[in-house]
Order: C-alpha cells, then structure tokens, then sequence
C-alpha cells in the first residue's frame, strides 16, 4: 500500500491531573477514511489535535512512531507544526458557528489558510466554496459567519481546513451540532471528498454517523483503543462487550404493549406567535393515561415552544389546552441548570415533595424511596448536582418529577446532552417508570431513533405545523408526508430505509452489510 | 502554594488592622495627639519606628489610631450602597415595567457622573466631614449595586432551575424568597468585599482633599495630606500612611477574589 | 439603525435632564439661602444680590425656578461664579486646555500599555496578576506623592510642580493613567484567556497561524466589545484621578478648578462641572455605541 498520510503507533498524550490517551495505534492512507469512535473523555479529540501539535503546553506527548507523509513529527517545533498545518492536515471542528470567527467575513477566514496575496486569494477563495457546494460563493465570502445556515457554514469551515489541499483532514464531529438532514448533506460532501482521494479521520461519538463513511474504526474508552478493525467488522461482529454496548446503545423502536387510558392531555389548535415569527401553528393531539406521545422535529420546528405551552409557562395566542397542571412535571435536557446551584440532592427532593404535599416527617423515608426508583443509591442526598455525573443528574431530575406523583411528565429532550451508553441506560429507566407506576410522557426530541424507542404516538413538526401524526409504528414504517420521509432516510447508518422496510432496525451483527460500504483496500 | 502564601498574609494584614481599629491600644503606648516639637520631623529610630510629624507625633501610634476612622469609612460606605442599592435592584426586577425604567434611569443618571465628582458635589452641600464622606461614597455606589441585583435577579428569574421551580409548581414569593433572593445576593457579597477596599481609597482621597475628618484627627489620608508638605525633608510621613491604605486594600482584595473563586 | 440611534438620543437626553434635575436639588438642598449658596464666600453688593434673585427666579415658585434653570441650561448659560467674577463657561474652557491634554496623554498611554500588556501575558504569565493587584489597591494621590518624591525632589529627574511642556507632563500622565491601565490590562487579559479556549481560535491555529497572529488577528478584536464599554467608566475614573493629580503636580485644569471651588463652596462652579461631565459622558457613550456596530458585526445586522 501507499505511504500512509499519518502513522502513529503507541501514542500516549498525558496532562498533569489526567493520562488523556494511554498507547494508541493507527495508520490514515489516501482515500481512506479512518474512524474513531467513543464517549466523551474517552481522548479521542486529544489524539486527533496530537496530529496537528496543538494538545497545549501543558500535555506531555509521547509516541513509538509519529509520522506525517513519512516525515517524523515526533520532534517537531511549533515552527515546524506551523508548516502541517492547513498544509498537510486540515482540521474541522464541531459546530461552525463557534469554530469560524464571528467578527470576520467568511471569505477572509478562508483566505487566511492560503497565505496568497489578496487578489490571488479572493479568487481562490471563492473556488473553494464552490467545491464544496456553496450556492453564489461571491455572495457569501462576504458575509458573516451568523448570516450563513448551519449547513453553509459548515460548508464553509470545510472550505477552510481544505484551501491549502492538505492530504488528510481530520474533521471532529462535524455534523454534532447540526440538524439530522444537513448533517446527511455534511456527510455526503466529506463522502465525495473521500472518493476524490482525500484522506479523513473522522472522530464522532456515534457509530451510526460513523458507518456512512468508515473502512476501519477505532473504538477508545478511557484512552484506550478497545476494538479496531475494518468497519464491517467492528459493527458487524464487535468483540469488545464496550462496542456492543455502543451498538446496543443507538435506540431504535422498542416493543410497547401499552393499553391506552383516559385522555390527560388535550391540546386544539394551538397557536403561538413571538413578533412576527409563528413558533406554532395549528397544532392538536391528545395524550392518554400511561402512554407516550412523541414529538418530533429539527430545531426551529415548535417543539419546545408546544412543551412550554402545556407546561403553561407561556400562553397560546388562540387554541387551548385541556390538562390538570397540578398533575404534570417536567424533565429538562440539561438537567445541571434546572437545579438551583445552592442546593443539594436532599433539598431538592424536599422541595419537590412539599409541593405535592407530603409531611415534613416523611420527606426524607419518601426521598430515599424515589431515588430507589430511579437507581440511585442514599449517598447522593448530600450532594449537589455539579458533583454528579451526566446520567445521575438526570436521574436526579427523574426522581424530582415523579416526587409529587404526577400523571404526565413533560420530557424535553432528556438524552441529549448524555453520553450514548448513558441514554439507552435513562430511556429504559423511564419505559420501566411509566409500567411501574402508569405516568404518562410527552416525549420531544430532535432524535427519531429515541422517538421511536419510547413512543405509541409521534407528531412530527415542521415549522410549527404538525406534518404528520399518528401510530409510532405506522410512522417510521410507512410515512405519508414527504417530510417524515426525507427525517428517516436523513438519519444516518440507514436504519431507516423504506425500499427494505424488513431490515428496519438497529445496526447488529446480521445487517453489518446494508450499513456499510465495503471497505477500500 | 504561592496563591495560597498571598491569602494567609492577607489574613493577617486585615487582623492586624482590624484589632488596631478596634483596640488601637493594644498595639501600641503612645498617644496619637502627643505633640512635641522638640522631636519633630525625626526619621524612623528605634523609638519612633515611622519617624515623627511636624508635631513631633509619633507616626506609627498615628497610623493604627488611624485605622478605626480609615476602615469604617471603608465599610460604612460599602454596606450603606449595599442595602440601598439591593433595594433598588429587587425594586426594579420584580416591581413592574414602570417602576423598572423609573430606577433604571435614575441609576444611569448616577452612574453618568464621575464617581468623584459626585462626592465632591455632595461634600460642597453638606460641608466636609467622616459622616459626610460616607454618605457621598455610599450614594455614588449604590447605583452600581443596584444595577447588579437588577441584573443579577433579571438572569436568576430566566434561570432553568427558576423555570424548573414553576413547573413544579412552587408560588412567586417562594420561589423569589429560596431561589431568586439567595442566588442574587451571593455574587453581590463577594462584590461588596472586594468593593470594601475602593471605598477605602475613595474615603482616603477625599479625606487627603482635605474634606473628610478635620486635623488633628488621625486618618490615614489626611495624614498623608500633611505629610505631603514636608516630604522633600521627611518622607515617612507621608509614605507610611500610604502604605497602610496599599496593604489593607491590597488586603481586601486578594481575600475577595478567593471567596469570589471558591463562591464560582 | 434609525430607531436605535433614536432611542439612543432619548436615553442621552435623560441622562442631561437628568444631571440638571440633580445640580438643582443640590443646590436646594444646601443649607442657607440659596443667594447666599450661589455667592458663597463672596461678598456683593445688593444689586448683585437682585440680580441673581432675578436670573435664577428665586422670587417665584421652585417649580418655576426649576424650569427657569432648566431653561438656561438648555441655552448653554451656566451661570455665574460670583467668587471667580465671571461665567462659569468660560471658567471651565479657559481650564479645559491642560485637562485635555493631561486626560488626552493618559488615555492614549493607557490603552497602548495594556493592549500590549494584555497581548503578550494572556494565558502565559502569572506575575502580570501581582501587577495587577497592586496597580488597582495602589491610591492615585499616593503614587503621585511618590513619583514626585522620587523622580523630581530625589533625581530631579522631572520639574517638580506647575512646569508647561513635555517634561512636566510626563509624572502627571503616569500618575493618572496607572489605575487605568491595570484595570483596562486585567479586563483584558482575562477576557483574552476565555476568548483563546474558543474553538475558533483553536481552528485558527489549525490552520497554520502563529500563536501570536491569533492574538492579534482574531482574539483581541472580541475583546474590545468588552473593552469599549469600559470607556465611558474610564472618563470618570480619569477625571477623578485628575483632581488629585492636579493638585500635588500643581497644574492648571478642570481638577484643580473643581477643586477651590468645592473648598470654597463656589457652587456654581461645582454645578457647572457636574453638567459639563455629564454632557461629555453621554457624547463618549455615542461614541461608543458606534465603536460596536464597527466592531462587531452580528450587532450592525441586528441594527
């Protein structure tokens, strides 16, 4: 095989408080893609930025072999770094809005990378966002990064890792921060870059993204690389119980087998306007007694806008809605900053316990009780969330809700902001709660796999207009409206995909081979 | 470890200063008023260790008699602007829109005009003094405070956990009593501390002006304002005042901003 | 952009209406007779005497005095120092040369300073911290008692007081623009560090940017939104800082003006001051308003 664009074998990256990355080992060749894979903390950015000699001052890198097209980097100087950089390798970070500097056009972050002069570079520049399907770059070199659409600006953070026509670029979950069709617009651009010879290192925590564009994967967890292997594999046949955990992880449908109650919820016509932007338009549905009604939606859809007018924190301009607002709490998708800072789990709990009524004498029997439920143990009573992890925090959040015994609970998108072992663990957590004890959930996220995990019912919203609604199952297997259908097939790792809907599930061992391309080489 | 050197000195400059202002006795024999013009403007010896006035009053007993008047002026200043500008504030963020504009406006005319300035327009109406000098600070600082808990409760009321609060289904005056109140009034405290130290150097100057207590009264910044005719022949007597005021403000602030690090 | 710059106006015209509103009770609310409030220490004859019960309407209602005053503020008269024997105008612009300068050369040695400062110690050193601690517990009268000392009565390096021309600013200007620079240096400095953990400056880098050019290029321009706005907080801290400076360095100016008057109790002259600063408070905040919308685009769409 050809030279590899990067080689690296053993590479330990170590910070004063922590050991970030614990003896990796890869090779990138041109026109492959490389894929590593894990959770938040697991160093798979660490690894990415030792590429590029930008892991900080403080970081001690260590390496066998650290090689950049055959050139030993391991003794580089920031002088010598400089000269990788853009060059050699081009580096795309997450979310655009924050990676692209707000204070300057476009065009002009662009032309940094060049080091041409203006005139040169102008042109330049405008070829590249060309190439990477900017619709009248002209126009939009000069325009700032706020006035692009997240695809577009996006677009044009790829735009500016790839000027200088570096060999690898290394892209850091490029499509985290987008919504679910422009991400598959995002992935499709760095799958025709692959195709024209470029080289890519793709870090993502989620294998499903992952899949589209892999030949080989490299799974870490706490610095480790616990399974590596040609993509068919690792997602087909994964050895490391870490991987399938992982794989399990991705929520697909679940089997419900709920009978339906008494109407809770009941929301006609609902209409919410702020200025002249109509957040909501029309929107009705129904929630029943110990059922889940999903709703479904990009950002800007009205999603949260419906849940805060159940809620009642805001009022509908016309439209009305039915519910005992006594009996419905709430679960928010950041959980840390629905608790007020000062108070520990104890106090949180009791506060949430007074209000629904129950004696000061026996908070603190019912406290420990609701934490049992939730799979938390007594020791966490006296301490605050910020000491907690993502997932007890949530389940934090969960206990508070239930504390008052409400019939609903308002979910906000509870798993986003969770790490993806960590989400399969909270969603089972609430299908278990909502058997046990009959609750019913209004269920909103952006994530059509975790709808569909929980839900009997989904509504999905566009633009505040509710576009399609009814069975889960009948949705995400035979959609009616162009736009759910446009949702599904946008979701990355095709679980689904209407032409085969027999294979509609999670990506597991028998169909390794409908998700993945077979691999380069 | 060398952050951690800083705050224990700290500690002990503003014990020290606080038993001078409380028990100046304790520290040293002499008497503050003492005149003797026949020691006057001696330089710093063993039994003079700051040197003598153009009295002939022994600087260092002058100076800790003066860290009473210097340290509560300080203090009254900052906890008067306190209270009134947390009224202020809570006034603005919860009472409405009209009452909102009506302080709103009324502090940024305030805070449009030099902080000095202002004092020196309250001092020229009510004639110089210790009292005087306290209230002009205390006036000028308090829009300041206000503007903060306007600010402060204005974040807390949009705050996740207040909305998390409503949903619950807590009342408004609970939830303005145990979230909104408490969570407002912390970063304000670490404020005031560190703000402790700038009303000192304020009351100092103004002191130094020649408007805060009257001679023969020991103040650190009338102090120096009398040693500022004789430093081309004896230097400490302005110069230990000097660093008095530079080392309890010091003081101050490097305490402030551990409590402000360990309250974030 | 025109309804923002209406409501900008609005506001400015506030703060004006303001800052009469506060000279005029100040001077209802000292003790004694107003006339005799207005004159002070002087001493005039009784048709003087008339003449400001006149001018100021001070035989008719205090609603009427106070639109009376209003008035003639508006007209830009205000008023007459009765110990000065001559319009406060002309007191302030005859003592406003010196003070410009002064303030004029601190600003400017100020901003370079910390900019630089600010630059070149981000996220690299600790000592600028101690620095800073000790420039802003440090009073201005202090240091200025001291560099007079030290550099002129010691060295005689420098003319000690009331010297015109370059040498005998240079004290004064590092006097007033200490406190300046160490506020302006740390609130720049830590802005810096927070702005340097952005992810765009860390894709700057990625693409072959020196450490240096990222600071200058990318990050110190959001620092200046925050910087801006500490402008017109900057004024009154220099024109605090001036009246002392004025005095130990004995120079002519706004500070020392404010300054016998407020000994004096030359009201008028105090009152005229307070508007004066007012007015030059609300043209900086303009300024400043402007400064955004050149500095930061997102703010120009929103206008």
């Amino acid at each position: 095989m050809s030279v590899p664009v990067v080689e690296v074998t053993d590479l330990r990256v170590s910070f004063p408080a922590v050991d970030a990355v614990r003896g990796v080992s890869f090779a990138v060749h041109p026109g492959e893609c490389v894929a590593i894979v894990g959770e938040s903390g697991s160093g798979k950015s660490v690894t990415a930025r030792t590429l590029l000699g930008l892991t900080g001052e403080e970081a001690t890198v260590t390496a066998g072999r650290l090689a950049v097209d055959g050139v030993d980097a391991s003794t580089f100087n920031e002088r010598q770094w400089r000269s990788i950089r853009g060059r050699r390798i081009g580096y795309v970070l997450q979310d655009a809005l924050v990676s692209l500097d707000a204070l300057r056009p476009v065009g002009k972050e662009i032309a940094e990378a060049l080091r041409l002069p203006w005139r040169r570079a102008r042109r330049r520049v405008v070829e590249l966002l060309d190439e990477v399907g900017v619709p009248e770059p002209e126009v939009r070199a000069r325009q700032y990064p706020h006035e692009l659409s997240g695809g577009l600006r996006q677009r044009a953070l790829i735009a500016s890792a790839i000027a200088c026509g570096p060999k690898l670029l290394i892209a850091d979950e490029p499509t985290t921060a987008l919504d679910v069709t422009v991400q598959a617009q995002i992935l499709r651009l760095l799958a025709e870059r692959k195709r024209g010879g470029q080289a890519l290192l793709l870090i993502s925590h989620d294998l499903a993204v992952v899949a589209e564009l892999a030949d080989r994967i490299l799974v870490m967890k706490d610095g480790v690389v616990v399974e590596d292997g040609p993509a068919g594999q690792v997602l087909g046949a994964p050895e490391h119980p870490y991987t399938k955990t992982l794989l399990a992880a991705i929520p697909g449908p679940g089997s419900r087998s709920t009978r339906p109650g008494e109407v809770v919820i009941r929301a006609t016509d609902l209409v919410k306007t702020f200025g002249r932007r109509t957040a909501v338009d029309g929107v009705s549905f129904e929630l029943r007694a110990g059922q889940t009604l999903g709703v479904v939606g990009e950002s800007g859809s009205g999603k949260t806008t419906t849940a805060r007018l159940v809620l009642g924190l805001l009022k509908p301009d016309r439209g009305s809605v039915e519910v005992d607002r006594r009996q419905v709490q709430v679960v928010y998708q950041d959980p840390l900053s629905s608790f007020d800072p000062r108070f520990t789990v104890r106090r949180i709990l009791d506060e949430a316990l007074e209000v629904g009524g129950t004696p000061r004498r026996e908070r603190g029997r019912r406290s420990v009780e609701l934490l049992a439920q939730v799979g938390l143990d007594a020791g966490v009573l006296d301490r605050r969330p910020l000491k907690l992890s993502g997932g007890q925090r949530q389940r934090v959040a969960i206990a508070r809700a239930l504390a008052p015994r409400p019939r609903v609970i308002v979910c906000d998108e509870p798993v986003s902001a969770l790490d993806v072992s960590i989400q399969a663990q909270v969603l089972d957590l609430l299908t278990g709660l909502q058997a046990e004890l009959g609750v019913a959930y209004l269920f909103i996220s952006h994530h059509l796999g975790v709808v569909h995990h929980v839900s009997d019912h989904v509504l999905v919203l566009k633009d505040g207009r509710a576009v399609e609604s009814g069975d889960a199952h009948r949705i995400f297997t035979a959609p009616s409206d162009p736009y759910t259908r446009e949702l599904l097939a946008a979701v990355p790792g095709g679980h689904y995909d209407q032409a085969d809907p027999s294979r509609r599930a999670l990506p597991g061992r028998e169909q390794h081979d409908r998700l993945v391309r077979p691999p380069v080489g | 470890m060398r952050r951690h050197a800083g705050f224990t000195l700290a500690t002990v400059v503003l014990a020290l200063m606080t038993l001078a202002a409380l028990a100046p006795g304790l520290l040293t024999g002499g008497d503050p008023g003492g005149a003797d013009a026949l020691k006057a403007l001696e330089g710093p010896s063993a039994d003079h260790w700051f040197g003598t006035d153009a009295n002939g009053r022994d600087v260092f007993t002058r100076i800790v008699y003066g860290a009473g008047p210097s340290l509560l002026a300080g203090l009254g200043a900052t906890a008067l602007a306190v209270v009134a500008g947390t009224a202020l504030g809570l006034l603005a963020a919860l009472g409405g829109r009209v009452l909102d504009e009506l302080v709103m406006r009324l502090v940024e005319v305030v805070l449009a005009l030099p902080t000095l300035l202002l004092a020196l327009l309250v001092i020229t109406v009510t004639g110089p003094g210790t009292v005087n000098v306290i209230l002009a600070i205390a006036l000028y600082t308090a829009p300041g405070y206000a503007r903060l808990v306007r600010a402060q409760t204005m974040v807390i009321k949009r705050a996740g956990f207040v909305e998390a609060a409503v949903s619950l289904g807590l009342s408004r005056g609970r939830i303005i009593w145990r979230h909104v109140l408490p969570n407002a009034f912390e970063p304000l405290l670490v404020l005031a501390t560190i703000e402790v130290g700038t009303a000192l150097v304020a009351a100092a100057s103004l002191s130094y002006l020649g408007l805060g207590p009257q001679p023969p009264a020991p103040e650190w910044g009338a102090m120096l304002s009398a040693g500022r005719d004789y430093f081309s022949v004896a230097w400490w007597i302005a110069v230990f005042p000097g660093v008095a005021i530079t080392l309890t403000v010091l003081s101050i602030t490097v305490a402030g901003r551990r409590l402000q690090r360990r309250v974030a | 952009m025109i309804r923002r710059l209406l409501t900008r106006l609005g506001a400015s015209a506030l703060v004006l209406w303001g800052a009469v509103t506060v000279s005029f009770t100040a001077l209802h609310l000292t003790p004694g007779n107003v006339v005799d409030v207005l004159i002070g220490s002087s001493i005039v004859t009784p048709e003087v005497r008339a003449q400001i019960i006149a001018d100021y309407g001070l035989d008719r209602p205090l609603p009427v005095q106070y639109v009376t005053y209003l008035g003639r503020v508006v007209r830009g008269d205000l008023g007459q120092s009765y110990q000065l024997h001559e319009p406060v105008v002309t007191a302030i612009g005859a003592q406003l040369g010196p003070s410009l300068q002064l303030a004029g050369s601190a600003l400017l040695v100020a901003v370079t300073v910390s900019v630089t400062l600010a630059v070149l110690t981000a996220r690299r050193s600790r000592w600028i911290q101690v620095v800073e601690l000790v420039g802003v517990s440090i009073p201005t009268f202090w240091t200025a008692i001291l560099l007079l000392t030290v550099f002129s009565f010691q060295l005689g390096w420098f003319p000690a007081v009331g010297a015109d021309g370059f040498a005998g600013l240079v004290l004064p200007v590092i006097a007033v623009s200490i406190p300046i620079t160490t506020l302006l240096t740390q609130m720049m400095r830590e802005n810096l560090e927070l702005v340097l953990e952005e992810p765009f400056v860390l894709t700057a880098r990625s693409r072959g940017l020196s450490d240096l050019g990222v600071r200058l290029r990318h990050a110190l321009r959001h620092v200046l939104v925050p910087a801006v706005t500490l402008l017109g907080w900057v004024i009154g801290l220099l024109v605090g800082a001036m009246v002392a400076v004025e005095q130990i360095f004995s120079r002519q100016g706004l500070g020392q003006l404010t300054l016998s008057a407020v000994t004096g109790k030359d009201l008028p002259v105090v009152m005229g001051v307070v508007l004066f600063t007012a007015v030059l408070y609300v043209v900086v905040n303009i300024v400043v308003d402007l400064l955004y919308l050149v500095i930061d685009p997102r703010l120009r769409s929103a206008a």
